[in-house]
């Protein structure tokens, strides 16, 4: 069985999914749950300043039949009492001492308030302070949460501030809501940010009402920008984890990552591109904390067959791979095959090709069932075939090079080498 | 005994009730109608005589334009919801579902075209304009799936349109040969209520060609004429002992059933019945959800030879009728003018006759079973005395058409059972739908 354990700056967990700050994490009740359920630890929905929730709050979008492809809400950070949260965190810190317990931080924004913030939740004993510069919605009006992660100047300042009173490591969580999340990434961290944590969630309208006019969530005729989450997101966190990963200011912190997780190969794929720890948000909301075995099962599993035994054997492993377009290999080059004797006939690889690709599969009619196969010499190894072919391995793409030496587009563009003609 | 009211009320309720129940709600349907590829040219499309565009009509359920999807059905096949009913779709559509070929269970056709064609039916849509009259008017006989469809692409364009029906309903066979646990008559009469709301059609009830009115008065009156009277009654057996009381007509006797309360239709304790086509699976199944005890099939070949499909054989099955393959009746005997016995000859198969399936070759041997009914259900005979007498040309009284549907009387045309011989209502509806664009092109229209 492969060690699923999991160090974050000296912040241990059994395995390294932590609920993301959000409605999972939001009380004693929920937490003790999760942590009974198997969770290595959490991050405990935002404190700060006195806030009014409204109803509603969520909207999602489906796809195909699927509930909650992405998710999306209008909620703000806690709505309890302070002192009451600080004392449930209290209580779940003495009820499983082994878990992970970051308390996301979002003060007024002066140093002051700040500072007592610090004080207090560091006095329950919690293991790390995360810092919502993220959230796209009723707090940026304010001046607080994505208004400082979008700036950088300001997220300094306030890194700053946080670490002049904090004694225990500090994450910073950033906002996908900007053209790169680099900029603040690398300020927070010249700040002394000990972590950076991504993605929190990103504006959105996930749809409107068709009979109303309305965009959901509905709050009594009126809508609002959202925060969108969930499956859809998970690309586009992927990616923005990544180019922490590449950027030589941002790779020298552990990264947390979040947004999208809902099976164990995503967070593998999370730690493959730099992830020390991963966060879960609406897997969690759509399907409760059990969801936690099947994490830990799937990622020991893979572990076990890949022969890792601690989860830093793979953390990064593929940020190498990631490379700039220029470098890529121009004389490598796949051509689809259709297994025969596996396709079913449906014809979507056809069609797909034939309307919006290269024309590439012939058809020759049946009744009922048509011969696909592929023209090998006009196939370009786009893939999308193989993407919306609904058998497994029935499309493979087969590597067919079109020269063993390694030839990239500057070393093309230097020789002169002739460009498509058709 | 022979004898009706054998069961009570609830009894007969829950033996007929509806063999392929609608989906519960739109959730339901939706979770189907997404399991769906939407193949390109799809297989399934190939399989339906009517060419529905099926995985569109699918895609528009998943997108909640059930509207646009009961007009995909329709524009298709106006019979849409009677099929999703009654069509064999293991052998149409859903046998052709590429799901098969996975081994997975195919797509739920046959239920989803139900869907959205029965909220079509129930919220009584109007999902065509007919055009203004065209000054144009077209006879039909037979107020059945052939006649009907023809009626609605017809009348769509413009012709108004008569329809001379012998009996008192509308729908055909829907209405009065199918098994009553797939139609019920309330469903026929809306379907046939809903296909002539279009407009331009009129049905004139209790009027028999032959009898109350000649051909050659419909062609004086009429730019053009299509025939769609279906076939008659079962051939008869040529055996002895088919006068007995106790044998029966598997067509009038499923015509009481669907005519008559269940309660009001007699049936047998011990009931054989003859054949195992459609028509046969049906009064096997009936007589015993009528309350027969035992009801044995028998045929003359074997299951590679039958003409029904392995699901409606199940459906027999699963309702407990026998089947006696390779056998052959020779004879009926009976006691008081009352049937007693059937005896029938042990067959095998010898070669392949004009149909290409094996043909039965009698052994010598027999065997007799006690049985107090037998019900013919042999193929129905088709009207080649009718058809005769207007010196229609045809082939063993089925009428011979041209590519076209015409027959060999200028403007007049044919399709349906009349002309196949009887095969499905979806194959009717297609004739009725070639007939009438022959007919539109012969108008010039
Ligand atoms: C017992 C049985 C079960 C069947 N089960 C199924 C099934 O489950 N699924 C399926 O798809 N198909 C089934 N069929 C076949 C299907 O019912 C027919 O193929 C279909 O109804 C043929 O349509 P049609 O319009 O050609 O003829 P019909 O439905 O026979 O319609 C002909 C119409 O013409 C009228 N008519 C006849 N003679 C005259 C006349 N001289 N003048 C005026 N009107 C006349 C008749 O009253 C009738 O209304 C079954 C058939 C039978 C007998
Ligand atoms: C209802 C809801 C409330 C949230 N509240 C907070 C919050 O208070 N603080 C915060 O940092 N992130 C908050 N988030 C963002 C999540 O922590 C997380 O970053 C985001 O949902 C992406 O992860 P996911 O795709 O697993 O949901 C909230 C998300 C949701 C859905």
């Amino acid at each position: 069985m492969a060690d699923l354990s999991c160090n974050f700056l000296g912040i241990k967990s059994p395995n390294p999914f932590w609920l993301a700050s959000a409605p999972p994490t939001d009380k004693k009740y929920n937490v003790l749950r999760a942590f009974e359920a198997g969770w290595g630890g959490v991050v405990w929905k935002t404190l700060g300043s006195q806030v009014k929730n409204v109803s509603s709050r969520y909207s999602a979008v489906d796809y195909h039949g699927s509930r909650v492809m992405g998710f999306n809400n209008i909620e703000l950070i806690s709505d309890r009492p302070l002192d009451v949260n600080l004392k449930e965190i209290k209580e779940c810190l003495r009820l499983f001492p082994d878990r992970a317990m970051i308390v996301s931080l979002m003060a007024d924004n002066d140093r002051k308030s700040w500072h007592e913030l610090i004080k207090k939740v560091e006095d329950t004993g919690a293991h790390g302070l995360e810092l919502n510069f993220g959230c796209p919605h009723g707090m940026t009006e304010r001046g607080m949460g994505a208004a400082v992660g979008q700036d950088p100047e300001i997220a300094c300042m306030v890194v700053e501030w946080v670490m002049e009173a904090a004694t225990i490591p500090v994450i910073t969580k950033l906002t996908p809501n900007v053209h790169s999340v680099v900029p603040a990434g690398r300020s927070v961290v010249k700040a002394g940010s000990n972590a950076l944590s991504l993605i929190n969630t990103i504006q959105s309208v996930t749809g409107i009402n068709l009979d109303t006019f309305v965009p959901n969530p509905d709050v009594g005729g009126k809508s609002v920008f959202g925060g969108y989450c969930g499956p859809a997101v998970k690309p586009i966190a992927l990616k923005m984890l990544a180019t922490l990963s590449q950027d030589d200011v941002t790779n020298k912190v552990p990264i947390s990552g979040i947004g999208g997780i809902s099976t164990w190969k995503d967070a593998v794929e999370f730690m493959l591109l730099g992830a020390t720890s991963v966060q879960v948000c609406t897997a969690a909301m759509k399907h409760g904390f059990r969801i936690i075995e099947d994490l830990c099962e799937g990622m020991s599993n893979w572990m076990d067959e890949k022969g890792f035994k601690t989860i830093n054997d793979f953390i990064g492993k593929s940020v190498p791979t990631l490379t700039n377009w220029e470098e890529l290999d121009i004389n490598y080059h796949v051509i689809a095959h259709i297994n025969q004797d596996k396709c079913i006939h449906c014809g979507l690889c056809y069609i797909a090709c034939e309307d919006t690709s290269h024309q590439s599969i012939r058809l020759d009619y049946g009744k009922p069932y048509n011969t696909y196969t592929i023209k090998d010499e006009e196939c370009v190894g786009c893939n999308l075939c193989n993407l919306v072919c609904p058998v497994d391995d029935c499309i493979t793409m087969e590597v067919h090079r079109k020269s063993d030496e390694y030839l990239n587009w500057i070393e093309f563009q230097k020789r002169g080498l002739p460009l498509n003609n058709h | 005994m022979i004898k009706s009211n054998k069961l009570k009320s609830e009894q007969y309720e829950q033996n007929f009730a509806d063999i392929r129940p609608p989906f519960e709600d739109s959730t339901a349907a939706k979770v189907e109608a997404n399991r769906c590829l939407f193949c390109y040219d799809a297989p399934c499309i190939k399989g339906c005589p009517t060419h529905i565009d099926i995985p569109k009509f699918i895609k528009q359920i998943a997108s909640d334009n059930v509207k646009g999807s009961a007009h995909t059905i329709f524009i298709s096949n106006i019979m849409g919801a009677g099929c999703s009913k009654v069509c064999p779709v293991e052998k149409l559509c859903e046998g052709n579902c590429v799901y098969n070929l996975l081994e997975e269970e195919p797509i739920q056709i046959a239920r989803l075209q139900q869907y959205s064609s029965m909220k079509a039916l129930d919220e009584n849509w109007k999902l065509f304009d007919r055009k203004s009259s065209v000054g144009k008017k077209v006879a039909i006989v037979g107020a059945g799936p052939a006649g009907l469809s023809c009626a609605h692409v017809l009348s769509r364009e413009g012709i108004d349109i008569t329809i001379f029906e012998k009996e008192n309903k509308a729908g055909g066979l829907m209405t009065y040969g199918i098994a009553a646990y797939k139609v019920t008559p309330e469903f026929c009469e809306n379907e046939a209520n809903y296909i002539s709301s279009l407009g331009g059609i009129e049905i004139k009830y209790n009027q028999e060609l032959g009898k109350d009115f000649t051909l050659a008065q419909l062609k004086k009156e009429f730019d053009a004429v299509f025939l769609a009277f279906g076939v008659g009654e079962t051939r008869q057996l040529n055996i002895p002992g088919e006068k007995l009381e106790g044998v029966v007509d598997a067509i009038s006797f499923i015509y009481e059933l669907r005519n008559k309360g269940f309660s009001s239709v007699p049936v047998g304790d011990k009931v054989a019945v003859i054949g195992m086509g459609m028509t046969a699976i049906d009064a096997a199944t009936q007589s015993k959800r009528l309350g027969a005890k035992e009801v044995t099939l028998i045929y003359r070949r074997t299951q590679d030879e039958m003409p029904c499909t392995e699901y409606e054989l199940d459906i027999a099955k699963l309702d407990g009728c026998e089947i006696i393959w390779l056998a052959a009746p020779v004879k009926i005997k009976g006691s008081g003018g009352k049937v007693k016995q059937l005896v029938c000859s042990k067959m095998k198969l010898g070669e392949p006759d004009a149909s290409g399936r094996r043909s039965p070759v009698d052994t010598g041997e027999t065997f007799t079973i006690d049985v107090d009914m037998v019900i013919k259900a042999t193929g129905q005979a088709p009207y080649e005395k009718l058809i005769g007498k207007f010196k229609i040309e045809n082939s063993n009284g089925k009428i011979s058409i041209n590519e076209d549907c015409s027959t060999n009387i200028k403007g007049v045309f044919a399709g349906g059972d009349a002309v196949n011989g009887g095969k499905e209502v979806v194959d009717a509806v297609e004739a009725g739908k070639n007939g009438a664009a022959s007919i539109l092109s012969y108008l010039g229209v």
